[in-house]
């Protein structure tokens, strides 16, 4: 079954149209992120899902059902937020608690689902303590956790790692890897961060000024991305640019190569100087000026000791390099 | 006290210009305190000396319990107060909530017109108050010291909360949203503990004004049974002889109140009950 389906979404915001012909669907158990630069419209898309925005015009179905005018409690949804959002004069207990009273659950019932909510994430221990006594990575928990008790048939998540440090980022993407793994719910996840996109999807929907741009598995929108915009915006470091016309391309046209398709190479067809080299451990990443519009990025794996300043040849394979037209356009060739 | 930004100096100097402003605040309600205490000769002799066995004296005191009804006038008094303050705060906040909280047309508008009352003073139209009271029956209740000065704290009430209420998270109200609470439990249960510490700095600046008030007690209800305690005081002044020992009980009196109601708000003042609901 269709989890949710939207159907030529379109808001505005007085003169100002923020989602623009938004057609979707998202089928029961799948894992889609919606990602985007800021101002994409990504999160008002997710409001419009949840019933805090109403849409302009188009459908929200959630579940075959025609949710426009259902309000957001009703909607078999729950939202995970940014900035926690965790009543503060509620224990963890009554955090969770809330939602299930409101529906008119018995006892019974919220105190198994709290204290199975509880188990998967680990916050026993923390049950009668108030949201202030919490740290970050525990309050974002509890906010998964007053999700998870809803028994929902949609998760939103609207950007849940943006307020936690890089270590607790990662242990808290996995934790909501295993948790989707788990619950088999439908969820919607937005981001800005390509790599949570990527690392969580089964599918991405990459926005830009209130437009899908290309929907399709994370190595689908890695290997054959439709235009320019996907291209550079997936993928870390970012995609290299250069004028095809340099490398006997045709005019007008750009070529996209990846960072680890560059190899460093007398022979190849661009040379330039190294101006910055960054040292992971495991991986190398090289910059070069080339004469191209941004310097060039080459992604080598393992250590290699180049010097800044030297001057060396760069080459790629033609077959993993894509064009892409004066528009943006993928382009065959 | 973190040792590294703070020399013991500057300490010293903060402490010390803090204790002489405490100081001098404090000089006035010393000295109404003191001078209650004693006889009139030794309150005209030595204003400035403690009660001590042979200056000391009650008759002040005396006087005003036995002058009119105080109790009743106290009694007055604090339910004018506290009843304003509590539809100020209500209205207030509710008023503030929908200008904050709601998109509609006119918000804007709405807002400042709310806000220009700060500017305006409500004695101007004390004649026209007058003359709706009259009207609506209303003169020499309580009930029209209260409506008045509920109007005349709105203005200001409206204008700190809607700022206040900004602040407050949208995640936090759209998450109670999506759990089913109603906009009326939103504002009760979510919004109004947040901005409790904008709650009683509106609350203290509405207090002190309506308790001291002569002026509308005066005009719209100076019977007997609705006198205030500034109003039911002033029998104690009079043009050629005043009754200093009684003023000076009194207003020692009149001070404990406010007092009690200064220290219930002020411990909401410093309360910081935001702490961890949004980072």
């Amino acid at each position: 079954m269709t989890a949710l389906t939207l159907t030529q979404i379109c808001k505005s915001f007085g003169p100002v149209d923020v989602l623009k012909n938004i057609d979707l669907s998202v089928e029961e158990g799948e894992f889609v992120v919606f990602v985007g630069p800021s101002g994409c419209g990504k999160s008002t898309l997710l409001r419009v899902i949840a019933g805090l925005e109403d849409a302009t015009s188009g459908e929200v179905r959630i579940g075959g059902q025609r949710v426009n005018t259902t309000p957001p409690a009703k909607r078999g949804i729950a939202m995970v937020f940014q900035s926690y959002a965790l009543y503060p004069h509620l224990t963890v207990r009554g955090n969770m608690a809330l939602a299930l009273k409101q529906e008119g659950q018995s006892r019974a019932t919220i105190d198994a689902r709290i204290a199975e909510a509880s188990r998967m994430l680990n916050l026993e221990p923390y049950l009668d303590r108030r949201p202030s006594e919490l740290s970050g990575g525990q309050r974002q928990r509890v906010a998964i956790g007053r999700a998870i008790v809803r028994q929902p048939q949609l998760f939103l998540f609207d950007e849940p790692l943006s307020n936690l440090d890089a270590a607790l980022r990662i242990n808290t993407r996995l934790e909501i890897a295993n948790l989707h793994r788990t619950l088999k719910g439908a969820m919607i996840y937005v981001t800005h961060d390509q790599t949570e996109a990527m690392t969580l999807a089964d599918k991405i929907v990459v926005l830009r000024d209130g437009r899908v741009e290309q929907v399709g598995s994370p190595m689908d929108l890695y290997n054959n991305p439709a235009n320019r915009f996907v291209a550079g915006f997936l993928g870390a470091p970012a995609m290299n640019f250069i004028d095809a016309a340099t490398v006997g391309g045709p005019a007008g046209h750009s070529l996209g190569i990846r960072p680890e398709h560059l190899h460093i190479g007398a022979d190849g067809p661009l040379s330039g100087q190294v101006t910055h080299v960054e040292r992971l451990g495991g991986d190398t990443n090289v910059f070069v000026e080339a004469g191209t519009d941004q310097p060039l990025t080459i992604r080598l794996f393992g250590q290699h000791d180049i010097a800044i300043g030297s001057s060396i040849g760069l080459g790629y394979d033609p077959r993993q390099a894509l064009l892409f037209d004066a528009e943006g356009q993928r382009r065959p060739h | 006290m973190n040792i590294a930004r703070h020399s013991r100096l500057n300490t010293l100097a903060m402490h010390g210009a803090l204790i002489v402003y405490t100081l001098i605040a404090l000089f006035p309600v010393f000295v109404i305190l003191i001078n209650s205490f004693k006889s009139r000769r030794a309150i005209f002799r030595e204003p400035l000396a403690l009660p001590d066995a042979e200056s000391f004296s009650m008759i002040g005191y005396q006087t005003v319990m036995k002058q009119g009804d105080f109790l009743l006038y106290f009694q007055n008094s604090l339910i004018v107060t506290v009843v304003s303050l509590f539809f100020v705060l209500l209205f207030g906040a509710m008023a503030a909530f929908a200008l904050s909280e709601y998109r509609f047309r006119g918000n804007t508008l709405m807002g400042l017109y709310l806000a220009l009352g700060i500017m305006i003073p409500i004695r101007i139209g004390t004649v026209a108050i007058l003359d709706m009271m009259v009207a609506t029956g209303l003169v020499n209740t309580l009930w029209a010291l209260i409506l008045v000065y509920t109007a005349q704290g709105l203005p200001l009430a409206v204008f700190i909360l809607t700022e206040f209420m900004r602040q407050v998270s949208d995640d936090l109200k759209n998450a109670g949203r999506i759990d089913g609470l109603s906009e009326f439990t939103i504002f009760f249960r979510l919004v109004l503990p947040l901005v409790r510490p904008a709650m009683a700095t509106v609350a203290v600046f509405n207090m002190i004004p309506i308790w001291n008030d002569l002026w509308f007690p005066l005009i719209l209800a100076p019977a007997e049974a609705t006198k205030t305690l500034t109003l039911g005081s002033q029998v104690f002044i009079g043009q050629f002889v005043t009754d200093w020992n009684a003023v000076l009980s009194a207003l020692s009196l009149a001070i404990l109140p406010v007092l009690v109601l200064y220290v219930i708000f002020s411990r909401q003042l410093i309360r910081g009950i935001t702490s961890g609901a949004v980072k």
